[in-house]
């Protein structure tokens, strides 16, 4: 334990004082949200969207006056309650029910849901069942603060702890260590220590700063929030710890990771959302540790989701995480 | 006395290279120990091998009479060649970081005042002079009271009063029992420092001895020296052994007087002449063929 604590303490000393660095970890996810939150606040684009429950084509006639409306998507949904709760948060300005009987849900908050409902009214739907719901507005920068967040654990757990492994391997620290008691498992534990508790410190603190100014949505909890960013932090580190299990050439590792972290910040939906992208896609995407992470954070945040909603992306982080962990150590060269 | 150290049939190559062919050794404990050879000669790679950090192809290597292991990494201390350390700790924060990986340790202040670190404590190990940083060095080496000090070159690249004040610390180590292992192709150093050398070449163990056994072993005569390389039109004739080169004429006697009567009688001055006694770096250049920092 006490070599254990030694190497943590040296380890967050090292992390702590090389200021441009802690400076880049912290800056870097305040510019994203920040930028995010000027360049998308303002007026949403003028397009309607409209869920659809039930097929539209079929309709003959006055009934299907407004589903030829101009300007305004009609888009098919299957799931009632999804489809609700996207009206409350305004990702949908209406949902029209047309399986049996005729029923709409507006959000009373929202212009778009009041424009609508008077050119629904004004086009065949006047006997229309009316069902209004309230909730408030996920702006962008509500739904992308999650991607963010994990973007910068990603950045920081498999650069942080893969590349400065590789740096210690390279100059010889490593092989100094290797000439004492220590063993490797003692070693790896410390630095997947020390990333973890200065990278769930700073994430909390940035999330904090900008939420200070900000407001974001947060609709779950927090324990859970804090939850899936450590199952996450832990399969990030996991996997930097695997890159750099054998590696001696910073070229070499920088470049591993960088394949790694581009594909995950393009196919993990941190910027947009992977509804509709190809299947294939989005099967890739399920391997990928960011994609868990982002999907359980966004889920809390913006959709509420309790415990049993996020189990089966903390499941998937852990499994990851036992599989990179225990190669890492298998393979691990001191030299 | 059973060697602390005992090594049998050593054996590493590298593509192309046979870094260490083959060698037998024996290391008695308490005293210091020198293993000379020019670069290249499979020096560090060999005592790397004896400390555990590489694996050899073939052979071994005991620790008191055990296989390198746990109780090897406790009780030996380590200097390498080339070590980098922990980048934004201080020299006090590095010295206590290595005393938390050790079960038994000396005192950190005994340690700081033993390698002479008191002034540059807060100093941010970056910032280092080359002195200053092989005393670090040393430091976190002999930080877990090592049996056995391993010591790769630790005065390259020091000047000359670096070397000297490092010298004195060695030796003070030295005076309280340790046993010392040192690599280095300073042949005063080993002179000034060693019990017992090993001179190495092309990974083999080429002579081993005290190092005044060793010269008595190889050269039964004395140099004469003569700044001047004109000496030796005077000699041509005389049954001397004579060499000249890069402004200088030697002479290799075995009977000083007879020769220096001789040099007399031929109107030779000795005015300039100087009488040198063979050196480690001639025993290493008869040995084979070339000098050690070569």
């Amino acid at each position: 334990m006490k070599k254990f604590l030694a190497i943590l303490h040296a380890r967050n000393m090292e992390f702590i004082r090389d200021t441009s660095s802690l400076g880049w970890n912290i800056l870097f996810p305040l510019l994203l949200v920040v930028g995010f939150a000027v360049v998308f606040t303002g007026e949403p684009k003028a397009l309607f969207k409209v869920g659809v429950l039930g097929d539209a084509s079929i309709l003959k006639g006055a009934d299907r006056e407004f589903f030829d409306t101009r300007h305004v998507q009609f888009i098919a949904v299957n799931d009632e309650k999804k489809a609700i709760d996207k009206v409350e948060h305004f990702q949908l300005d209406m949902v029209v029910d047309i399986r049996q009987g005729s029923r709409y849900w507006i959000n009373e908050n929202a212009p778009n849901g009041y424009v609508l409902e008077r050119v629904m009214r004004g086009a065949g739907g006047s006997h229309y069942e009316r069902i209004t719901v309230q909730g408030r507005e996920i702006r962008y920068v509500d739904w992308v603060v999650p991607g963010i967040l994990a973007m910068n654990m990603m950045f920081s757990c498999l650069f942080g702890v893969g590349y400065v492994i590789v740096r210690y391997r390279k100059n010889g620290f490593l092989k100094r260590l290797k000439a004492t008691p220590l063993n490797p498992f003692e070693f790896l534990l410390a630095q997947m220590a020390s990333r973890l508790i200065l990278i769930q410190a700073i994430t909390v603190a940035v999330y904090a700063g900008c939420n200070y100014f900000i407001h974001f949505q947060m609709r779950g909890s927090y324990g859970n929030l804090f939850l899936i960013s450590l199952a996450g932090a832990v399969c990030l580190i996991s996997l930097g710890l695997l890159v750099s299990a054998r590696l001696a050439s910073e070229e070499l590792a920088g470049g591993l990771l960088n394949l790694l972290t581009w594909p995950m910040m393009l196919l993990s939906g941190v910027w947009f959302s992977l509804e509709g992208v190809n299947p294939a896609v989005q099967k890739i995407a399920q391997f990928l540790p960011l994609t868990h992470l982002v999907d359980g954070a966004r889920a809390i945040m913006t959709e509420g989701a309790g415990l049993a909603d996020i189990a089966p992306h903390l499941l998937v982080l852990g499994i990851m995480s036992a599989v990179f962990l225990s190669i890492g150590s298998l393979i691990f060269k001191w030299e | 006395m059973a060697p602390i150290i005992e090594i049998t049939n050593l054996v590493k190559t590298y593509p192309g290279v046979r870094a260490v062919d083959g060698v037998n050794l024996a290391i008695e404990q308490g005293i210091c120990f020198g293993l000379l050879g020019p670069n290249g000669a499979g020096k560090t790679t060999l005592i790397e091998i004896v400390e555990g950090v590489q694996k050899p192809d073939s052979g071994g290597t005991l620790y008191k009479n055990h296989p390198v292991g746990a109780r090897f990494r406790k009780e030996a201390g380590i200097q390498f060649q080339v070590t980098s350390l922990q980048e934004f700790l201080t020299v006090r924060e590095t010295v206590r970081l290595f005393r938390d990986l050790y079960p038994r340790t000396l005192d950190i202040d005994e340690v700081i005042r033993l390698c002479n670190l008191e002034e540059i404590l807060g100093r941010d190990t970056r910032k280092l002079s080359g002195g200053q940083r092989q005393r670090l060095l040393l430091a976190l080496a002999l930080i877990n009271d090592p049996e056995l000090l391993f010591l790769d070159e630790p005065t390259t690249g020091l000047d000359p009063q670096a070397r000297r004040n490092f010298w004195d610390l060695i030796s003070m180590i030295r005076s309280k029992g340790k046993t010392i292992v040192l690599t280095t192709h300073y042949m005063d150093e080993a002179y000034a420092l060693c019990d017992e050398i090993a001179i190495m070449d092309k990974g083999r163990i080429i002579a081993k001895g005290t190092p005044e056994q060793l010269l008595k072993d190889h050269f039964n005569d004395v140099v004469l020296q003569f700044p001047d390389e004109s000496v030796k039109e005077k000699l041509d004739g005389l049954n001397l052994c004579v060499s000249a080169k890069a402004g200088q004429c030697e002479i290799r006697t075995h009977d000083v007087d007879g020769t220096i009567r001789l040099l007399l009688d031929h109107g030779v001055s000795l005015s300039r002449m100087n009488v040198r006694s063979w050196s480690l770096e001639d025993l290493f250049i008869a040995l084979t063929g070339k000098h050690l920092r070569s």
